[in-house]
């Protein structure tokens, strides 16, 4: 890796929690929705029609604005951006620019990123509302054809773009950072990241002097990092050939998962920007931002650090469950119920996360509740199953949605504490490991292997302080 | 895109020429026919001598103006309101299919 890597991302975010789009009273919630069935004259783009500005979603772009440490503007105002393509009934965007009098709702802001053990700053160079456009369908596949198919459910659903500079090095802090911008817009309450295409990002990409490549389409966070990785594969491959890298757009192309350029001619770049005059100014006064400065929940940063002074929890902890607003959640509920914060710490974060993983589940999606956490945590506590079978349950509880409780009694898990029929079993051990019983009179490691072995005979349900005991006794008695 | 040439030389130089008329009508998907070209070159220069005297009057200390109404902050509440029926969107549309616009292959 000795080639520099240079990455900048404009990511699109839908204000999930608006009830209407950004300039008509159309209900947003299109998912699942037969097609062209939340659409007005407006939004349509029919003659006579005249947009109005969602005041909620100025307020909430203003917010993500401030919660990126962005600087507002005192006045902006709505420009239109001229294509043509079916995606727009209007065949332009109505979206914000930053000259021709024009400025972004926030800009020169910043994002602390953790990567690799120390604090990074993501530059932030503008924020901005605009229109989302409608859906295209294809019959059969993109390639094949023959025509499109439109749905202007979509078109109009209030979007906040957000421009970083190209501070980024690798995929991985890509990534990273559309993770903690998810985060700070669930903590603020205006976007549910869980939501099918909520999240798109546009990435630029180029590697130590070459030209700069745009790649678009990217669908998700966990896209970002193999579209990237791609892409700076395919760019080296060229440089290590001497071939040059063309300055371009690339299609992100995630069932095939590489990309694809799209040749698209440059004259499609002049989108002719100017004021949409069916829109009047925004002027943002000092009074309007105080307000909403004084409405901004607790942040991602603000909760991580938190996390340390009341609950005690190591930097790295509260930085991991801080990074996903449903994780944190999660964490306080069981805290709340149950107390001992470490001991929850560390559940979420070695095995629930593991567990996750494996499922490819987010936490949110998965049928685990913080009350059957706190129970399995009780039942553990109790004596009732071993560490050990909690860890075992916790898929069932993941997967199934069952308590802990059931579960344990469902497949018969509860831990053995019948000295009783613990001592037959040690007699049983002792008969089939002769060997052992004779290295344990002297050796310690030896002894843990009779525990061992009676472990496998109870499936890990035997108590462990009382077979410890058990064992020892019987040595101590030859 | 020419760019406009700014100084005193500026009105006696054609600002628009063959190629710049060409290219705004590929952007507006409009189909200019090779001779009514010349004719367009001529119209686009007269409108634009037109803004070279707006450009003659003094304006150093006036604020732009971007929008005739002195209005700023007109905003909706976030309330939603019935949309129209799908075969009423799709009753200007000269093909539909199965509830969808129906458009040009794109790419």
């Amino acid at each position: 890796m000795s080639e520099k890597v240079v990455i900048g991302l404009e990511v699109h975010c839908q204000l999930t929690s608006l009830k209407t789009k950004l300039f008509c009273s159309c209900p947003s919630n299109y998912r699942g929705r037969e097609p062209n069935t939340l659409v007005c004259p407006t939004c349509l783009g029919l003659p006579g029609s005249l947009p109005v500005l969602n005041q909620k979603a100025l307020e909430y772009g203003l917010m993500v604005a401030l919660a990126l440490n962005c600087k507002i503007p005192k006045r902006t105002m709505f420009f239109r951006k001229n294509y043509f393509y079916p995606d727009m009934a209007k065949n332009f965007q109505i979206s914000m620019f930053d000259r021709a009098g024009g400025a972004p709702l926030g800009y020169d802001g910043y994002v602390t990123l953790a990567v690799g053990g120390t604090q990074k700053l993501v530059r932030i160079r503008r924020v901005h509302l605009e229109e989302d456009p409608g859906r295209l369908v294809y019959p059969g596949t993109i390639d094949t054809a023959p025509y499109t198919l439109v749905d202007y459910n979509r078109h109009g659903v209030a979007l906040v773009e957000v421009v970083t500079e190209p501070d980024f090095e690798s995929p991985k802090e890509a990534r990273a950072f559309l993770q903690k911008l998810r985060s700070i817009l669930e903590h603020l309450g205006v976007f549910d990241g869980g939501l099918e295409g909520a999240m798109r990002c546009d990435a630029n990409i180029s590697i130590a002097g070459g030209a700069r490549v745009e790649v678009k389409n990217i669908g998700s966070f966990k896209d970002v990092e193999r579209a990237l990785t791609f892409e700076i594969m395919r760019q080296k491959q060229l440089l290590a050939k001497k071939v040059a890298v063309v300055r371009e757009t690339r299609h992100w192309d995630g069932e095939r998962r590489i990309t694809v350029s799209l040749r698209t001619k440059e004259e499609e770049y002049d989108y002719r920007y100017f004021p949409e005059p069916d829109l009047v100014p925004v002027e943002i006064t000092e009074e309007m931002l105080d307000q909403i400065k004084a409405r901004l929940p607790e942040l991602p940063d603000a909760r991580q650090k938190r996390f340390v002074s009341q609950y005690g929890l190591p930097g790295y902890d509260a930085m991991v469950l801080t990074s996903d607003k449903a994780l944190a959640d999660f964490f306080e509920k069981a805290v709340a119920a149950y107390g001992k914060p470490k001991v929850v710490s560390n559940w979420l974060m070695s095995d629930v996360l593991r567990c996750l993983n494996e499922y490819n589940l987010e936490i949110w999606e998965s049928k685990l509740t913080p009350e059957h956490l706190v129970e399995m945590l009780k039942l553990i506590d109790e004596g009732v199953i071993s560490g050990k079978i909690a860890k075992n349950i916790l898929w069932d509880m993941v997967s199934s949605g069952k308590s802990p409780k059931q579960i344990v009694e469902e497949r018969g898990l509860t831990r053995i504490a019948d000295e009783e029929y613990l001592r037959k079993l040690v007699d049983e051990v002792f008969k089939e490991n002769p060997k052992a019983v004779e290295d344990a009179l002297s050796d310690e490691k030896a002894i843990h292997f009779l525990v061992g072995q009676l472990m496998k005979k109870t499936r890990g349900r035997a108590d462990p302080q009382l077979a410890n005991k058990i064992i020892r006794e019987k040595l101590a008695s030859k | 895109m020419r760019v406009l040439v700014l100084g005193e030389e500026r009105s006696r130089i054609k600002l628009i020429d063959e190629e710049t008329v060409r290219h705004v009508a590929w952007l507006a998907r409009l189909e200019v026919l090779d001779d009514e070209v010349e004719g367009f070159v001529e119209q686009f220069n007269r409108i634009l001598d037109y803004f070279r005297k707006l450009d003659e009057a003094e304006t150093e200390d006036v604020e732009p103006t971007f929008h005739v109404l002195n209005l700023v902050n007109v905003f909706r509440e976030d309330e939603p309101f019935p949309p129209i029926s799908p075969q009423e969107a799709l009753k200007n549309a000269p093909k539909s299919e199965r509830g969808f616009f129906k458009a040009p292959k794109m790419v």
